[in-house]
């Protein structure tokens, strides 16, 4: 099941870069990245079952960051968004406050 | 695996699980609406779930409901309802006959699946067997994730506890209305 596995893992995280890629709107960009990261997760499931239980440490700490990652992503979202009434990525260029 | 009919079932049942979780996603990365966006990917996420538990990762697929599906995903779903995002006409919509029916389907066959393999006792051909790589000793499938987790990689595991507490700092900051900074 090691191939189908990884397969499925790489088709995932293709399917999230080209989300990243190709909407506009920075929330679904941001849930395009957690399905990276849940790629990314059953990539070192499926290495665990080979090689021991560390690739399920590692899946912990995953998501740990991708938790955190969520919650200061989100608050500079909210926090654009009180700014420029807008979270399309096509407005959101100025660096400047 | 000592017979056929295991290998059978459970590449089915792999098979599904994975095909559930790249079509979850493509649908996923083509909805307008931020929710219904959402609601796909709590859909991709659960299916990788059944494949974690199908991977001997019991621990991790329990993890994978309750961390990603249950708070992350909470939490976006509450800041596109915080800014109004959400298209009304979009999340209100049924699909059309072949998605019922496709739902439908999958839903009452998984449920009956569910119910032949709980009322008879399990029959041993369907008893998966242990995989020793992830269960060692006495600790149980927990164990054998707790035990690289407090040994090998106690630091990481320390420091991701102050990562979260500067996640939770910078999300309050960030956060904070702006009339309060004004205010100074």
């Amino acid at each position: 099941m090691l191939a189908e596995a990884l397969a499925i893992s790489a088709v995932l995280f293709t399917i999230g870069v080209i989300g990243v890629l190709t909407r506009r709107n920075a929330i679904i960009v941001f849930m395009c990245v957690e399905l990276m990261l849940n790629a990314v997760n059953l990539s070192f499931v499926a290495f665990s079952k080979l090689y021991g239980a560390t690739g399920q440490v590692f899946v912990v700490f995953v998501m740990t960051v991708a938790a955190a990652e969520a919650a200061v992503g989100l608050a500079i979202i909210i926090s654009i968004f009180r700014h420029q009434e807008t979270v399309n990525l096509k407005d959101i260029n100025l660096l400047r406050g | 695996m000592g017979n056929e009919f295991l290998p059978l079932l459970y590449s089915f049942h792999f098979y599904l699980f994975g095909l559930l979780a790249i079509a979850a996603a493509l649908a996923f990365v083509t909805r307008k609406s931020p929710v219904a966006a959402a609601m796909w990917l709590i859909t991709t996420m659960f299916a990788l779930a059944a494949l974690y538990v199908m991977m001997d990762a019991q621990f991790i697929g329990v993890m994978q409901v309750l961390v990603y599906a249950g708070a992350i995903m909470v939490v976006f779903v509450f800041v596109v309802m915080l800014l109004n995002l959400g298209h009304p006409s979009e999340i209100s919509d049924i699909r059309g006959k072949w998605g019922r029916l496709i739902a439908g389907f999958l839903g009452i066959a998984l449920l009956a699946e569910i119910l032949a393999l709980t009322r008879d006792p399990m029959d041993l051909r369907l008893v998966v067997p242990v995989i020793p790589a992830t269960v060692n000793g006495t600790g149980g499938i927990i164990g054998g994730v707790a035990g690289p987790l407090f040994r090998e990689y106690l630091l990481a595991f320390e420091l991701t506890s102050i990562l979260l507490l500067i996640a939770i700092a910078g999300a309050v900051v960030l956060g904070r209305k702006r009339s309060a900074a004004d205010a100074r």
